[in-house]
């Protein structure tokens, strides 16, 4: 856009920050799709960093992106609570995100309580699947979730 | 180094009287470093033409192929060196998730798209598969990573002791975005074209055809220079210009760009035959 800051690293020395490492093409794309899309996404690196939520997410976490950036795990622990229903069935005792990211593989939950910062609590459905390149890297995951307004 | 396009078009070919300025092959430019090494980034149909001007004894020659759309490897089959068997060739690209580079490339060297086999081209021919990654020709110490374009797609960045260049032909790194640029670590090819001293960036489009065109994989006229200016780059050279445009609207669509942009850097359309010495 006209009268965009350009980024040199003099800049990143002079303001003391540290550059974050340029994401991968994939997770660029993630990203820009989660931003069109109407239900909650999360965008994790394949440490468990948030690196993106939109802005459905923003409003089931109850917090906005702009402020907090990224989110590192422990962060995402006291932020965001996810737990299991106790109506849940042992197949639905999975953490879609975890599966995503230590098994590499795509997880539906159908009963999760989500309490947000703001400690209320949201029966969601979660869904997550990894985020894995050409050469078999898992880059990340991505998770959504889905208010339950069912019985 | 010295880099010289050889095409600069994008998509087709486009050559006759209203094009003659830039130029109407397809991608191909040499990089020759000081010690007479050659690169050749994309095999377009400038290429025919490069060969035929390649210095007498040169025994090895790399090409470099950000990906295997038809406008940058269509003049391959027509690429001298391949049927020289005193030649050595190594050819450099993506593979896909299921296809090795050089089961993509024999769909195109092989009946009916062409009567020349791959694996008969007599020169001495190595395939390299190109992805996310750093390695040395020469003088050169290239790094590759993939970038926002439809299929299996890379850029390069290529430095020697003396300069830089990164190479972006087809990059389309605003698709999706609701503000373009984003901030460095959300803009595909920004390591790739960080600080360097030419940027060779696709430009194949103005503001107002992007919108009919977003997800084709290339950049406005604008876009080029926003990503140029993010990237803190020195010189840049917009790229794979549209076939549809004429030398004189390729100039009024950079004379726009650049009164809205206003960019500090040199910029210079990539022309046929017109060098950078870097």
């Amino acid at each position: 856009m006209i009268g965009s800051p350009r980024y040199t690293s003099a800049m990143a020395k002079a303001t003391g920050t540290t550059t974050t490492a340029q994401q991968s093409v994939e997770m660029i794309l993630a990203r820009q799709l989660a931003s069109y899309l109407f239900v909650p996404v999360l965008v994790f690196d394949s440490t468990g960093t948030i690196v993106f939520y939109n802005e459905p997410a923003e409003r089931i976490l109850g917090v906005r992106f702009e402020e907090t950036g990224r989110i590192d795990p422990d962060e995402v622990d006291r932020l965001v609570e996810l737990s299991n229903d106790p109506g849940a069935t042992p197949e639905d005792s999975e953490h879609p995100i975890v599966v995503a990211l230590q098994q590499r593989r795509p997880a539906h939950g159908r009963r999760w309580l989500l309490r947000r910062a703001d400690r209320v609590r949201l029966q969601v459905e979660a869904t997550a699947f990894p985020i894995i390149d050409h050469e078999e890297r898992l880059l990340g995951a991505v998770a959504m979730f889905w208010e339950h307004h069912g019985p | 180094m010295k880099v010289t396009p050889y095409g600069v078009r994008g998509s087709l070919a486009a050559p006759g009287p209203s094009t003659a300025r830039y130029g109407g092959n397809t991608s191909c430019v040499r990089v020759t470093g000081a010690d007479g090494t050659v690169l050749i980034l994309d095999a377009g149909t400038g290429i025919r033409s490069l060969a035929l001007e390649l210095p007498r004894g040169l025994s090895r020659i790399d090409v470099l192929l950000t990906h295997l759309h038809m406008d940058h490897i269509i003049g391959l089959g027509f690429f001298g060196p391949l049927y020289n068997p005193e030649m050595e060739v190594h050819i450099w690209g993506p593979a896909s998730a299921t296809l090795s580079l050089e089961a993509r490339l024999r769909r195109y060297l092989a009946p009916p798209l062409f009567p020349v086999l791959l694996r008969d081209l007599p020169c001495r021919l190595e395939l390299h598969h190109t992805g996310r990654g750093r390695f040395s020709i020469g003088p050169f110490r290239i790094r590759t990573a993939r970038v926002c374009h439809p299929g299996p797609t890379v850029g390069y960045r290529i430095e020697t002791d003396t300069g830089s260049l990164a190479y972006l032909p087809d990059h389309e790194p605003a698709l999706g975005a609701r503000r373009f640029p984003l901030d460095p670590e959300w803009t595909s090819g920004f390591e790739l074209a960080h600080d360097v001293d030419l940027l060779l960036h696709d430009a194949q489009y103005t503001r107002e055809e992007y919108p009919s065109h977003a997800g084709w994989g290339h950049s406005t006229m604008h876009d080029a220079l926003a990503f140029g200016r993010l990237a803190n780059v020195r010189h840049l050279a917009p790229f794979h210009h549209d076939p549809g445009r004429d030398d004189t609207g390729l100039e009024k669509a950079l004379d726009v760009a650049m009164a809205e942009i206003k960019p500090d850097f040199h910029v210079t359309p990539a022309a046929e035959g017109h060098s950078f010495d870097i």
